[in-house]
């Protein structure tokens, strides 16, 4: 698929990821305009519902990006997002996503390169795996109590 | 007073929540005093076209149990949502999918090339499916259709209340009675239970801290009966399911698997398992919390157990 740009959803903390991709920007560092970010406190905030809903609602692939292991704000909020991500993966698996729809990466405030990479890079990976077989098209039509 | 007219059913269900309606012991003789049983298949000989004669709302309430899977479910399911004032999602499959909509991991095609073809005490060497519509010597047989996937009750129709449960507790089924009985029902769309918080709540066990090192099933160990049993790593499902059915899983040494749904405000209970279980898995090296995370062979199927249809994604995706 050639013209195929995916949505990305990167779930950025506060602290350091947000920071990170700042400085990607403030030092005119170009990169994939397929990332849309949402600004968390801290990258254990992020349920993995939330990425689940992202994809349920249209997004080719979630990034969650956190401070380096040791240096978060909460002192341990991204251990719990490193012990949550590698199971979410696996479930999904069973569920019949690609697992590499998901990455989990550690982007410090001095890293505005580094968030440019990670974002370039996982942008290629997405592109390389095709839409993504949820989202609100191939959902089914009836409504879900939920919405 | 006039009775009450009140209509039970079964879809993709087991039969247990029929049971579970009959588990409220003497009480059931304060439903037949305030009560009139118009329509309920497992024990009164009523067709559907004794139904489909009925005036619309002429039912009071109906106790609708089953997962909807069938043509045959989702017709029944619109005919008495016409038929009934108020429609209750009765047990864990009305409400939430509940084991038989694990099938949602498959589809139509697989789910019976198992059931049919591969099982091993199945001998069906034409391999013959089900088809909906058969012609026999005497004319056109139809039965009805399997869906590919299975959905909730509230997917399907209106539904007014949820009563949860694999099946319900009896005294959750007689909170929900009660409350038809004497006309003092609930805000539309409460999931009645007696508890909103979960069931850690009325846990009788003790709880220190909650530090896991190794993920057991049942089967693996004794547990200790006082202490909590995920801090003793079973996957004790209590800390994301909704209280009020007493406990009695973990006062019988085994770990809660969800059946009351999630707790109040919560969607999709299976992400929400997942968060909270992984944040207690006791270490911070990622090739030791893979080892962990190894323990458990089928998260899916046991975060969703009861909820899969429910949840966000309803379904696997099948290549």
């Amino acid at each position: 698929m050639d013209n195929f740009e995916p949505k990305i959803v990167a779930f950025c903390c506060n602290w350091c990821s947000y920071a990170g991709a700042d400085l990607a920007g403030t030092s005119r560092i170009q990169y994939s305009p397929n990332i849309r970010i949402i600004r968390v406190m801290c990258s254990g905030r992020v349920n993995p519902l939330f990425v689940l809903k992202a994809l349920t609602v249209g997004a080719d692939g979630v990034l969650i990006l956190g401070c380096h292991p040791g240096d978060c704000h909460y002192i341990e909020g991204n251990y719990k997002t490193l012990r949550r991500i590698p199971l979410l993966k696996k479930m999904l698996k069973q569920l019949g996503i690609e697992e590499e729809r998901v990455r989990l990466e550690w982007v410090s405030a001095s890293e505005g390169a580094k968030f440019a990479e990670v974002a370039n890079n996982f942008t290629q990976t997405i592109k390389d795996l095709g839409p993504s077989s949820l989202g609100p098209s191939k959902q089914n039509s009836q409504e879900a109590r939920h919405g | 007073m006039a009775k009450l007219k009140i209509a039970l059913y079964w879809a993709a269900s087991c039969g247990g929540c029929d049971i579970a309606t009959l588990a409220i012991g003497e009480k059931i003789l304060k439903l037949a005093e305030a009560a009139d049983i118009v329509f309920w298949p497992v024990g009164i000989d009523f067709k559907y076209a004794d139904v489909e004669k009925m005036p619309d709302k002429s039912i009071d309430a109906c106790l609708f149990n089953g997962a909807i899977r069938t043509s045959e479910n989702e017709h029944v399911a619109k005919l008495l949502r016409a038929k009934s004032k108020i429609m209750i999602a009765y047990g864990s499959c009305a409400y939430e999918g509940c084991i038989p909509g694990l099938s949602n991991f498959y589809n139509r095609q697989l789910t019976f090339e198992r059931v049919y073809i591969e099982t091993p005490s199945t001998d069906n060497p034409e391999k013959i499916l089900p088809q909906t519509k058969v012609k026999v010597p005497e004319g056109e047989l139809e039965i009805p259709e399997f869906y590919d996937t299975v959905k909730t009750l509230a997917q399907t129709v209106d539904v007014d209340y949820f009563v949860p449960g694999c099946p319900p507790e009896e005294k959750t089924t007689w909170l929900a009675l009660e409350a038809l009985i004497t006309g003092k029902l609930p805000p539309k769309g409460t999931v009645i239970s007696h508890s909103v918080k979960a069931l850690c709540e009325e846990c009788p066990r003790t709880r220190e801290e909650k530090k896991v090192k190794k993920f057991y099933r049942p089967y693996e160990i004794i547990p200790d009966p006082e202490k909590c049993l995920l801090e003793q790593g079973l996957l004790c499902y209590g800390i994301a399911t909704r209280g009020g059915c007493g406990a009695l899983c973990p006062q019988a040494n085994m770990p809660c698997t969800g059946c009351y749904g999630p707790v109040e405000g919560v969607v999709d209970q299976g992400a929400h398992f997942l968060s909270a279980l992984s944040s207690i898995i006791d270490s911070n090296d990622p090739e030791e919390i893979q080892r962990i995370i190894d323990d458990i062979p089928d998260p899916a199927g046991t975060f969703y157990r009861y909820s899969l249809p429910d949840s966000l994604l309803r379904r696997a995706r099948i290549k």
